[in-house]
């Protein structure tokens, strides 16, 4: 119960929820709801550990994952750009399909040691008391990823125009579109670039934070949290930040509360009896709802909230006939 | 002088509409041209061809002598044109600088707006459009909205401006505005086309005229100077209009509805209604006059039943307040909402769910069990065609109607239910000349069949020509009830603004 040890794990764990929750974030800033999170996760922590398994880079087995998580995206962009299906209907599917391939090609993967992503140290910030030993001593190298992607994911958003845009066409499609806006294009490449991100997340679970392949188990429902985090968010990169790494520790201090045989000088209800675990392992779930409540809440008083053409397809001339 | 743009020929086809038929329009450089025509003439259809956002089918587009072609609004912008749309294209959650710099590849990477908020500013200073630039769009009036539009276009330079319809959604004065702005536009050298079925504001600012009806041109290019509304009319409609309904004397009977003392809040929580008192009676048309925003939609609503209140609200010794709308309706309420697209109607639905919406509930149509499509199709043709709803057939969804014909569909509803009181708001905005016509003698039908009709509009000639009393509302209180023949614009004016009281 070193509370060094659990922060420091949180951040590992939460980098992985950090990265599915600000693809996701981008997705639906520009206005498409991807729910096939858990299904990209999972496609590309499969692909990525038997990338790195085959040719022994873990590198490579990033740039595969992402690349697998993006394709896979790419099938929900289609049916929901270009046929303008119902997004949910899509996402939800897209979770099915890359659970169902990843299964199949992940056959045979499960006891497997790859080479994984390094772990290192940031000189010199890793000697700060405190701060250094949680934040930049002995984690993956993608965990520094992680803290570089959201600031820079934050510039992006609201200082930049590509970002403008970004918001625009997920505010406002039809006013983006008649100043020369190619809404249709721009929303792919944000569901890929979205597709992506999660690829990274299921990597970043196989490669780095608890390497290995454990099937379905790998992912073990965090693209639904993350899902739930970008509504906690707000659609902002920095309040993500903030709930992917509480949701990291809090999953991490959960384990750590099952290990001790007394807590604070008492008996360990949970070291008793190992079936108490169950209970304690649905927090985040249950705090998921709970985000997802309380933001909606907030959302709703403020001006902020979901970007107004969240989930509605874009069709030119509708509105002219 | 050169011509700014010259259409050709230009016809646009839509599965199942000719939109436009071998449509020729001539726009000289630094002149205003209104385009005129009713709702679902082709006018948006013809200027969106000319704005890059629809491709014709056939004809051809020179811009300044030079013939063009576009596949997006991106290749009009280049050529100069800009496009002011009727239903703002702007992004409510971005500033104005932002909203004026979307598609634009100045800035690059970096946004860096305060440097741009200059810019905007000094253009800004050259036409005399001010609003701050820093300011999102959702904290800005409907004038200032337009006037983001009007800079997003001149910011990128364009010669040939496009305006939509502009003068819909503005106040009387915002209008001047506007107007003032359009002549001075054309004084630094722009070109101007202007979309209107406002027939006053047409002879009052445009140089030449050309008029579609049904996607054909009736008038290509004609000189604006001595020009009547009643020749205009004529042009748009195809037949002679008629200006000025005949309202019949009557008597009016018993008091139907009477609102005493009402206290209400508005969708912000600000009390909107302060201590509100009226009477309308049998066969009687009530006019409510007032600037929008001073009580007039949650007046409509409390007596609908749509929002709670203090005070009492009787109709035919009822009380009403605070009750579900199910007991207005049933106690004979008909209601002409404001907004007709999402209140009036369900856009999705089609006509003839949407004419049954009320009498669902009664034999023939419901049994409070099922419905009987067979008797629910029976009736809304029927409907159909006494109200000349112009679609296709009944199962045509709401949302491809026109602002009249939905507007039709919404009165055929609560007037086939025989109310004693009918309550409307802003029945005829936004609608051109022949629906006016329509709606307005609707509403005297209902007069001299008995019912008690309260009026609430901003268009003061309508009032004056429909109502038999007119009250002035301001912040949520009648200022003064007058009979109609009393009452002159200059009195309801000063009550308006609140300065005046007259006792009926």
């Amino acid at each position: 119960m070193d509370p060094i040890i659990i922060l420091h794990a949180g951040l590992a764990t939460g980098t992985v929820l950090l990265f599915a929750t600000i693809g996701e974030l981008i997705t639906e800033r520009a206005g498409i709801l991807n729910l096939g999170l858990e299904g990209m996760m999972l496609i590309g922590a499969m692909a990525g550990f038997s990338t790195s398994l085959a040719t022994n880079n873990p590198w490579l087995g990033l740039v595969v994952a992402m690349l697998a998580g993006g394709a896979l995206s790419m099938a929900h962009g289609l049916v929901t750009i270009h046929f303008q299906a119902d997004q949910v209907v899509s996402g939800l599917s897209l979770t099915f399909l890359g659970t169902g391939i990843a299964m199949v090609f992940g056959e045979g993967l499960t006891g497997q040691n790859p080479p994984t992503i390094p772990v290192i140290d940031i000189p010199g910030l890793a000697s700060i008391p405190w701060v250094g030993p949680v934040f930049f001593e002995n984690h993956s190298v993608l965990v520094y990823v992680g803290y570089l992607l959201i600031p820079a994911a934050w510039y992006f958003i609201h200082k930049t125009r590509p970002g403008m845009h970004l918001r625009a066409i997920g505010e406002k499609p039809e006013a983006a579109d008649t100043m020369g806006v190619n809404v249709y294009r721009l929303r792919y490449f944000y569901v890929f670039v979205g597709g992506c991100l999660a690829g990274l997340a299921g990597a970043t679970i196989s490669l780095a934070v608890s390497p290995g392949w454990y099937s379905v188990q790998t992912t073990s429902g965090q693209g639904w949290i993350a899902i739930g985090l970008v509504i906690f968010a707000q659609w902002d990169p920095l309040r993500a930040a903030v709930g992917s790494y509480l949701f990291g520790a809090l999953r991490r201090g959960i384990l750590d509360l099952q290990g001790p045989p007394t807590l604070f000088g008492l008996t360990n209800p949970l070291y008793v009896n190992s079936n108490w675990g169950f209970f304690l392992q649905m927090t985040p779930y249950i705090l998921t709802i709970l985000a997802l409540v309380l933001g909606a809440r907030a959302a709703a008083k403020k001006r902020i909230g979901a970007p107004a053409a969240l989930g509605v397809p874009y069709i030119r001339g509708e509105r002219g006939l | 002088m050169t011509n700014a743009v010259e259409m050709q020929n230009v016809t646009v086809r839509f599965p199942g509409v000719l939109a436009n038929d071998q449509v020729n329009l001539t726009l000289k450089q630094g002149e205003i041209h209104a385009l005129l025509g009713e709702n679902g003439a082709g006018k948006s259809t013809l200027m969106n061809v000319l704005a890059g956002l629809y491709k014709q089918s056939s004809g051809t587009l020179k811009v300044h002598g030079q013939p063009v072609s576009f596949n997006s609004p991106k290749d009009a912008i280049a050529q100069g044109i800009g496009m002011i749309h009727q239903h703002f294209m702007l992004v409510p959650t971005q500033t104005v600088t932002e909203n004026i710099l979307l598609g634009l590849d100045d800035p690059g990477f970096a946004l860096n707006l305060p440097r741009y908020d200059q810019k905007v500013l000094d253009l800004q200073a050259q036409f005399g459009l001010h609003v701050d630039p820093a300011a999102k769009i959702w904290q800005l009036s409907v004038g200032e909205q337009q006037r983001v539009e009007i800079l997003k276009v001149l910011y990128r330079g364009a010669d040939i401006l496009i305006m939509d319809e502009p003068t819909a959604v503005l106040a009387p004065q915002e209008i001047d505005e506007l107007m003032n702005t359009m002549r001075s536009m054309v004084a630094l050298g722009k070109s101007i086309i202007f979309i209107s079925h406002k027939l006053h504001e047409v002879t009052a600012v445009a140089d030449k005229v050309t008029v579609l009806r049904k996607g054909v041109v009736t008038a290509e290019g004609i000189s604006a100077k001595g020009l009547t509304p009643a020749k205009l009319a004529q042009l748009m409609v195809g037949r002679e209009v008629v200006f000025s309904v005949k309202k019949k004397a009557q008597e009016p009977g018993d008091v139907v509805l009477s609102v005493n003392d009402i206290h209400a809040e508005n969708n912000k929580g600000v009390p909107a209604l302060r201590g509100l008192s009226l009477d309308v009676r049998s066969g009687e048309i009530l006019g409510i006059a007032g600037v929008t925003g001073n009580g007039q939609s949650e007046l409509a609503e409390v007596i609908t039943g749509l929002r709670s209140c203090t005070g009492r609200v009787i109709i035919n010794d009822e009380e009403i307040a605070n009750r579900p709308p199910i007991r207005a309706i049933e106690s004979g309420v008909g209601h002409i909402p404001e907004d007709r697209s999402k209140v009036g109607t369900a856009p999705n639905l089609s006509i003839t769910r949407n004419t049954i919406m009320k009498s669902y509930r009664h034999e023939p149509i419901g049994n409070g069990w099922t419905i009987n499509f067979v008797k629910a199709r029976q009736e809304a043709r029927q409907l159909k065609d006494k109200y000349a709803i112009l679609a296709p057939s009944v199962k045509t969804p709401a949302r491809n109607l026109s602002g009249g014909n939905l507007q039709k569909v919404i009165l055929a509803r609560e007037i086939s239910t025989r109310p004693k009181l009918l309550v409307a708001m802003q029945p005829t905005r936004g609608l051109d000349v022949g629906a006016i016509e329509a709606v307005q003698t609707l509403l005297l039908e209902q007069r001299e069949a008995g019912a008690a009709i309260l009026l609430i509009s901003e268009e003061l000639e309508e009032l004056l020509s429909l109502s038999d009393r007119i009250a002035v509302i301001s912040h949520g209180k009648i200022m003064g009830v007058m009979p109609v023949e009393e009452a002159d614009v200059n009195k309801i004016g000063l009550m308006m603004v609140g300065s005046e009281t007259v006792n009926n």
